[in-house]
């Protein structure tokens, strides 16, 4: 609010008036927005706390399980059994809209329909650990999956709400204040043209008043004159 | 939105092999460039989520944070076989302090 450079016109005072009505409306929209974005994002960071807790538990034992299994078996016998797999994963993507946040939303179909059918690999010449293994993390993969979503749509809302953020405190703070100041600016300057204009009229009035005052007097001492040089005065002037 | 996309696992050989079991795509890598390297061109193609070990993860920041609000790929960092070194969980606290602008959990 340090330099405000307006033109003090009645114009420029009802366009300011105008921005102002939207700029308070924008902020409170803003605000609302931010507010509900808020609640989305915090329910939605807890469970991605309670969900990572649990995958990374869910990992680990799979972890063990696996390196047991790389133990007990050469690593060229783990690389084969494991080479091709038998289940494949497609996954297709949605987007959900969560107050202006696209928030991707995934479904994923495998081929091989059963559980127990993925092991790509026959059961003699390979540990029983590595189906163990294989076997927890096709559990922990749904698991997973939803992790990535709700983690990625976290991330994607801490963005927007620190966007949103930032927008309802430069309404709040910078453009409301500097809009208000230059309003009341521009009001005062006008209320002082007024009296100014005031002023200079009774002045201008007075002073023709005066004029004419002067005027007036000096036509009388004219009379005067010529009355008193004439001699007699008349009785009703 | 009929298309399919893929789900990648980068991190040592150990932590991805399990996951190319599942029908995933595992690459193993060695070293954080290599990583890096693969983050990137994934990026590129039709990878929607690439689950990346928190031992290579920790490293490339840089990468981690040009996709972070990105719709496509989301980077979900797991743990590898060394164990949680909590960045995953990190990354949660940092989205909080992000977005509230202080640490409220």
């Amino acid at each position: 609010m340090a330099n405000i450079t307006v033109t003090p016109t009645r114009m420029e005072l009802t366009r300011l008036k105008g921005k102002l009505k939207t700029a308070r409306r924008g902020h409170k929209l803003l605000k609302d927005k931010r507010d509900g974005l808020m609640k989305q994002f915090l329910e939605t960071v807890r469970e991605v706390r309670a969900l990572r807790a649990e995958v990374e538990e869910e990992l680990m034992t799979v972890h063990k399980s696996f390196t047991v299994a790389s133990a007990l078996m050469s690593s060229e016998a783990l690389e084969q059994a494991l080479l091709y797999p038998k289940q494949s994963v497609e996954l297709t993507m949605g987007s959900q809209n969560i107050m202006s946040v696209n928030v991707p939303v995934y479904d994923f179909q495998t081929k091989t329909k059963s559980d127990a059918d993925i092991y790509p690999y026959g059961f003699a010449s390979t540990s029983g650990e590595l189906d163990t293994a294989v076997d927890a993390l096709g559990h922990v993969f749904r698991k997973m999956l939803k992790l990535a979503e709700i983690e990625k749509s976290a991330q994607l809302m801490a963005e927007e709400i620190e966007k949103t953020r930032r927008r309802v405190n430069a309404l709040e703070y910078v453009m409301i204040p500097e809009t208000e100041a230059a309003i009341r600016y521009i009001t005062m300057k006008l209320d002082e043209n007024d009296r100014a204009t005031t002023t200079r009229l009774m002045k201008v009035k007075d002073m023709i008043l005066k004029q004419s005052l002067e005027e007036k007097r000096a036509e009388d001492a004219r009379a005067m004159k010529a009355f008193g040089a004439s001699g007699e005065a008349p009785q009703d002037a | 939105m009929a298309t399919t996309y893929r789900i990648a696992v980068i991190g040592d050989w150990e932590s991805v092999m399990g996951f190319r079991a599942l029908g995933l795509d595992a690459y193993p890598v060695t070293s954080v460039e290599e990583a890096k390297e693969k983050v990137r061109e994934l990026a590129k193609s039709d990878c929607a989520v690439i689950y990346l070990t928190e031992t290579v993860g920790k490293d490339m920041e840089d990468v981690l944070s040009r996709y972070k609000d990105e719709l496509t790929p989301a980077i979900i960092l797991i743990p590898g076989r060394e164990g949680s070194l909590g960045i995953g969980k990190n990354n949660i606290q940092r989205a909080i302090e992000r977005a509230v602008g202080a640490d409220i959990l």
